[in-house]
């Protein structure tokens, strides 16, 4: 509708492979870091950003998970876990050695990766419901280690309280900074799985995935590759732990329990298995839906409902409308949020045409 | 196309209705309360939090505090630390001067925004044992019995009950298997080595259903003379009914203030499965207080009956208590301030530590809180199941509470 799509010639295979393959892709890029970098920081309040800090967080996180399930068809049910691994080792590294954001972070990832790898062994054997057992088996020994170490969870309550990150002589304390703080890194971990999943190794997930046999034959190394999944995808997750320590200021294992593993799960399938786009999209919707009905209700539950009773109907009335919404775009685009936009696009692309 | 106009038609009616947030009007005073009703606490919140609610209507129908309504924020928060952090950036907004927390987790993630918004929360039963050092958490205030305090009143009850020496008495220990349920671990030890007795330690694994071979282990092997009980959420029910089961008297056993509910006998039973079993309170249980017999004339003369929450007692109680000590901390803020409506979360700090004998008729503790002590004096009652109700066996109490505070000073 804004940009023709014809006449860009491609005349290499790089130019073919390349992460824009129209230029509108470049200024829509631009456009959308000026509105996230300059004008949502300027514009919006403490209580917006802090929702767009709680969504940044689970995007990372999101993305770890659609590596794993979406890409290469691994699932696993201890995504929360992977992020606690990741928690308590910066919480540790910046309380006991005083190590800034950017050794915490990685090392963070870098732990649970070795933690993943072990929970990915496993998958070299069992498939499909199986193989959520077994890590859901790894989230509670997880949870358990966690909470019977006092050596790495810092005592009998299992929680490290975390300073605050310190970047260039500052120390992150407001919403606004703390926002600035961690949207590159949700940027960063965004822009490496598109690269990632369009690279060989990304190919060679997609070949698991899709028929394990044929990969192997083709000469996929697939345990390699497999085990692979679990570390990049721990990787996200204990990155995503981190961030969520720094954010919360406490590293506690009670944060990161199963329903935060399925609330992982659900976001990949709502957004859309095998899509980044469709990771950010879940983890948007199900961060923040959930406020957005609270809201919804709120003003307009007090046209059916009185005094005391309006809390405990609102809270009750919530969780329906929230299931009932997720079943509805289910229903309504069952590929998830990201075909769904896909569909808008490509009716926008033709309009006011209709083919 | 039909499916895609329809999905979003529904995005658009979800996103116009959303972003329409109320804030405080003039002469409005705005408190926060966190509460879960719908997670996995809900048998506490959805009793407790309309406590909270019938208090600050009672206080409201009294003219509200210096000619100031008060008006509640509640948010449900499902017990996750997402939309508890969600719920207090919207509090902030709405310009709460006083938040009350559900949730250890929730505590601990936000202590350092309530220090750094200078607004105070409350934190009654949840977070560390150390927020009640006034000094470092200036913020926080427990306003009632932290585990540390449950711990020794626990002790010096069995003290009590077991003729006054502690000396090589067996004492057991269980508790749920989670940070909180290990909290009171340190002050237990140490009470262990000043008195002398013996104790063991019994963890029951999450979700604590199942727990034969514990008490098999206290009634039979160990056969310990005394029995503390730190339990959660379906935890205390099946305990009573194993204890029961393996014949071990149900008046030597006491248990912390979340295995002390009406929820918790029901879930045993029945009342008459759990006689003689001794609870510590932070608030009073039962009905028989002259705030809830206003609270029930105040539902009578507007001709509706009074909630069906206020029959559990224990729960209801306790959120009256957190709305009582919240609004008193900003009526002493707003007196402060010579009466203008116009107060902020560091005024209501300050109206905190100035609470002093704050008893509400008796269905509070004696709290005196000050600029060190934000635990209020560390006060229990102790209830025992007697016919169909919780009887008070003894007055508001605290046990070693030096040996608390050396602990809470030490930050430990």
């Amino acid at each position: 509708m804004f940009h023709r799509e014809s006449g860009y010639f491609k005349t290499t295979y790089q130019a073919d492979m390349a992460l824009f393959p129209l230029p509108i892709g470049r200024v829509a890029i631009a456009g959308l870091a000026v509105l996230f970098f300059v004008v949502f920081p300027i514009v919006m309040d403490d209580y917006y950003l802090t929702l767009v800090n709680l969504a940044a967080i689970a995007v990372v996180g999101a993305l770890g998970l659609n590596i794993l399930l979406g890409y290469t068809g691994q699932i696993s049910i201890g995504h929360g876990a992977f992020m606690s691994v990741g928690a308590y080792t910066a919480a540790n590294f910046a309380v006991h050695f005083d190590l800034p954001f950017w050794i915490t972070i990685p090392s963070g990832g870098i732990l649970a990766a070795a933690v993943g790898l072990l929970v990915g062994l496993p998958s070299l054997r069992v498939k499909g419901l199986y193989l959520a057992i077994a890590t859901l088996a790894a989230q509670f020994i997880i949870e358990w280690t966690l909470n019977h170490t006092p050596v790495i969870s810092g005592g009998v309550q299992a929680s490290i309280e975390m300073p605050r990150p310190v970047v260039f002589g500052n120390t992150i304390t407001t919403p606004t900074e703390m926002y600035l703080f961690l949207l590159p890194i949700s940027v960063l971990a965004i822009i490496a799985t598109l690269n990632l999943v369009r690279s060989r190794i990304g190919r060679a997930f997609v070949a698991i995935r899709d028929q394990e046999i044929a990969a192997e034959i083709i000469g996929i190394n697939v345990y390699r590759y497999k085990l692979l999944a679990f570390m990049i995808s721990s990787f996200y997750a204990g990155v995503a732990g981190v961030m969520a320590t720094y954010y919360y200021g406490v590293a506690n294992y009670e944060a990161f329990q199963l329903p935060i593993s399925i609330d992982y799960l659900a976001m990949i399938i709502i957004g859309g298995l095998g899509s980044v786009l469709g990771s950010v999209f879940g983890a948007f919707f199900i961060t923040l839906l959930p406020f957005g009905v609270r809201i919804f209700m709120e003003t307009v539950g007090v046209f059916f409902v009185e005094g005391v009773y309006l809390a405990q109907v609102i809270a009750q009335m919530r969780l329906i409308i929230f299931g009932g919404l997720i079943i509805f775009f289910l229903v309504v685009e069952p590929e998830g949020l990201n075909k769904l936009w896909q569909n808008i696009r490509n009716y926008f692309r033709v309009w006011p045409f209709s083919y | 196309m039909r499916h895609l106009r329809l999905g979003l038609m529904a995005a658009t009616v979800v996103a116009a209705a959303s972003f329409q947030i109320s804030t405080a009007t003039a002469g409005e005073i705005v408190v926060g309360l966190q509460c879960d009703r719908t997670g996995p606490t809900q048998t506490v919140g959805t009793f407790l939090c309309p406590g909270y609610h019938d208090y600050v209507k009672l206080v409201n129908s009294k003219g509200g505090i210096g000619g100031h309504t008060i008006k509640v924020m509640e948010i449900d928060h499902e017990y996750k630390v997402p939309p508890g952090m969600e719920a207090y950036q919207r509090m902030k907004k709405g310009g709460a001067v006083v938040i009350a927390i559900y949730g250890t987790p929730h505590t601990q993630a936000l202590t350092p925004l309530l220090h750094e918004d200078k607004i105070p929360g409350t934190s009654p039963g949840f977070g560390t044992a150390a927020a009640a050092n006034g000094k470092k958490y200036p913020f926080l205030f427990p306003i009632a019995a932290t585990y540390w305090s449950q711990g020794a009143a626990a002790v010096q009850f069995a003290k009590q009950q077991l003729g006054g020496v502690l000396k090589g008495k067996k004492i057991a220990y269980i508790y749920y298997d989670n940070p909180a349920g290990r909290e009171p671990l340190p002050i237990m030890h140490k009470l262990r080595d000043m008195e002398g007795f013996q104790l063991k330690e019994f963890a029951i694994p999450p979700p604590g259903v199942e727990m034969k071979v514990q008490v098999q282990d206290i009634a039979r092997r160990y056969r310990a003379d005394f029995v503390i009980n730190h339990t959660f959420g379906k935890a205390p029910s099946v305990a009573l009914n194993e204890f029961t089961r393996q014949g071990y008297p149900l008046n030597k056993m006491v248990g912390f203030v979340w295995a002390a509910g009406e929820s918790n006998i029901m879930g045993a039973g029945g009342w008459h499965k759990a006689q003689g079993y001794y609870v510590l309170q932070m608030a009073g249980a039962g009905s028989d207080y002259d705030v809830l017999r206003e609270i029930k004339a105040l539902y009578k003369s507007e001709g509706k009956t009074p909630p069906k929450e206020m029959e559990s007692t224990v729960y209801y109680n306790r959120g009256l208590m957190w709305a009582a000590v919240a609004l008193k901390a900003v009526e002493n803020a707003v007196k402060a301030k010579g009466g203008s409506a116009d107060v902020t979360g560091a005024d209501v700090q300050k109206g905190f530590e100035g609470i002093k004998d704050f008893t509400l008729g008796g269905i509070l503790p004696p709290l005196n809180i000050t600029a060190e002590d934000h635990e209020g004096g560390g006060w229990v009652q102790i209830f025992q199941v007697k016919g169909e109700a919780f009887v008070p066996v003894s007055k508001w109490l605290h046990g070693y509470r030096e040996t608390v505070m050396e602990m809470v000073a030490k930050g430990e």
